[in-house]
């Protein structure tokens, strides 16, 4: 089992400062690195950069078709480039670009998406990329990455470089705990066992990971064990720990900050489904935009607190019977 | 170094190869193969440097053929310069070959990105360009488009971004034969002034006939010699160039010769050339 720290959550942190930091470390180690923004450099966290690095990082106004197909370029000429921009517009709006140049070329690009959620806030449902993960799990050659806190953030950001290949990283605008440590471990496509458990599991990825460790904690109170994963790697997907906690728990509920349809849940149901199909609830946005209001409100309105997990632990559990 | 006369065959070969592929292939796209033959024989047996043998060599151009339906040439260019056998252009278009309908970079070392969607290349052309700058290399970055392919917004955004960075080492070439798919390209969607277009960007604009190689080879030079600015060069080329009926008909954009009509266009190149 990983190491946690910090339930008790001392520490609020956005998953994006994880992102502009993991970058920063590469820039310091590995010339190599470049990066491009979209005219979101304060927001993405690539501003970090721009202090003692501006030379390799390259800003490219608001055109995000164009930052893809430049990252592309600076891939082909033997960079490791991470573009970045907000969820909605990249895949957004350059799915495209990410499917011919980046996919099917196989470049070794990386994309720091931020902003990604119902959490994004005020800005409402125009900014509130919650179709993003169906969208770049079925693009071949992607890897693709939701890391839960800023420490795993900066992990994955870290990690992504080393691989050959485009990944795709999935980050949050707003402060959520900080839930692991330097130490956890992090490996891409190896989820992590943040609680074993022996009635049910819950897989989550991003944010909900701490919604989840959250409910199994009142569940605990009523007696009702509960395992939670932290599936951070979508794509390639951990199967085999999917199937040892289907066999060992045999209900399985699944939360992600994204549409129901397409997203995390329909990645596990689609291993459990032809693997070893065992009962499923999933939480997540039913098929409608978010709106503007505060995180905290959004996440209640949408059914993504740690309550609606245990609704669905104790409705899955009544299918398991 | 192939002399002005020997570069005219080797295009006119690049046109016949286009011929006989698409022919055996049943299916593609000779209009505008045809049409920037002159241009890509300049670039792969003159003005480029590039290793058939080695095709990541470090030293070399690159070349992007943004509008990817216009491969075929290129394919035949490749094979011509040594890239890989002449037999194997007859696997176009052919289950578990290389040579891709569209160009993939996975499939055939020499194709640096692979393209197919319309308006993409000039931006990866502008990603190289910044990297080689970055690394201080002297290479050269050469990218084919269309004219049709004009009508992409992203054509402009990468546009904007090239003469924002001042990349001298890029290269943009319009195969300007004023056909797409859906007729002329006044018709469809007029892109005139295009020359004033790219010079209010902030370009370095030629403006030659493309299917003389004369002026085809004076433009690639004139266009190195460009400080702190990426150059264009508008090619007014004829769409189907050397087969008569194919020429300026939109109809053999996208539809291959049958073998009698393949026979009768080789001939025709034959006879010309």
């Amino acid at each position: 089992m990983a190491e946690l720290v910090n339930m008790g959550v001392s520490e609020k942190k956005a998953t994006r400062d994880g992102f502009g930091n993991g970058v920063l470390e590469l820039f310091e180690k590995n010339s190599n690195v470049v990066a491009v923004s979209a005219d979101l450099s304060e927001s993405t966290k690539l501003n970090l950069l721009s202090e003692k690095f501006s030379n390799r990082l390259f800003e490219v106004g608001v055109a995000e078709a164009n930052m893809v197909g430049i990252a592309s370029g600076l891939s082909i000429a033997g960079k490791i480039p991470f573009a970045s921009t907000f969820c909605v517009f990249c895949p957004g709006r350059c799915y495209d670009q990410l499917r011919v140049t980046v996919g099917y070329g196989n470049l070794n690009v990386k994309l720091g998406s931020t902003h990604g959620g119902i959490t994004v806030g005020a800005d409402g449902a125009s900014h509130q990329g919650l179709e993003d993960i169906a969208l770049m799990r079925v693009l071949p050659n992607f890897t693709v990455l939701v890391p839960c806190d800023a420490v795993e953030a900066k992990k994955a950001t870290i990690a992504s470089a080393k691989i050959k290949g485009p990944v795709y990283l999935r980050f949050g605008r707003d402060k959520v705990p900080v839930i692991t440590s330097e130490e956890t471990h992090f490996e891409i496509g190896k989820a992590l066992v943040f609680k074993e458990g022996s009635d049910v599991a819950i897989i989550a990825c991003g944010i909900m990971v701490y919604e989840a460790l959250a409910a199994a904690k009142k569940l605990q109170s009523e007696g009702i064990d509960a395992a939670v994963i932290n599936l951070h790697t979508i794509k390639p997907i951990d199967e085999q720990l999917i199937i040892k906690f289907a066999k060992k728990t045999g209900a399985i509920v699944t939360a992600e900050e994204h549409q129901l349809h397409g997203g995390m849940g329909s990645a596990v149901l689609e291993v459990l489904g032809q693997e070893f199909p065992v009962p499923v609830k999933m939480v997540g946005i039913k098929d409608v935009f978010g709106e503007s209001g505060s995180p905290a409100e959004l996440m209640k309105k949408y059914g993504l607190t740690s309550e609606d997990i245990v609704k669905a632990v104790k409705e899955v559990l009544e299918l398991k019977k | 170094m192939k002399s002005v006369q020997e570069l005219k065959k080797t295009a006119n070969q690049l046109r016949i190869d286009v011929v006989e592929m698409l022919a055996e292939a049943g299916s593609g796209h000779p209009g505008g193969s045809l049409s920037s033959a002159e241009i890509v024989t300049a670039l792969y047996f003159d003005v480029m440097k590039h290793k058939p043998e080695n095709p990541n060599w470090e030293g070399r151009d690159y070349f992007i053929m943004s509008k990817g339906h216009s491969v075929p040439v290129q394919y035949a260019a490749m094979a011509r310069s040594g890239y890989f056998p002449v037999e194997e252009l007859m696997t176009l278009r052919k289950l578990n070959s290389r040579l891709q309908g569209h160009p993939s970079r996975a499939n055939l070392p020499g194709i640096e990105t692979s393209t197919g969607s319309l308006g993409q290349g000039l931006s990866v052309a502008v990603g190289i360009s910044l990297g080689l700058k970055l690394d201080k290399k002297q290479n050269r970055i050469y990218c084919l488009m269309g004219d049709g392919e004009q009508d992409e917004g992203q054509i402009w955004e990468a546009a904007m971004a090239a003469a924002h960075f001042k990349l001298d080492n890029l290269c943009g070439i319009v195969d300007a034969n004023g056909l797409q798919i859906d007729g002329f390209t006044k018709d469809v969607m007029n892109i005139e002034p295009l020359a004033k277009k790219y010079d209010s960007f902030g370009w370095n604009v030629l403006e030659i006939k493309g299917n003389n190689m004369e002026e085809v080879l004076t433009a690639f030079e004139k266009a190195k010699t460009a400080k702190e600015k990426p150059t264009v060069i508008i090619a007014h080329t004829i769409k189907g160039k050397g087969v008569s009926f194919m020429e300026n008909k939109a109809g053999w954009h996208g539809r291959a010769p049958t073998k009698e009509e393949a026979k009768i266009a080789v001939a025709e190149l034959e006879k010309n050339g």
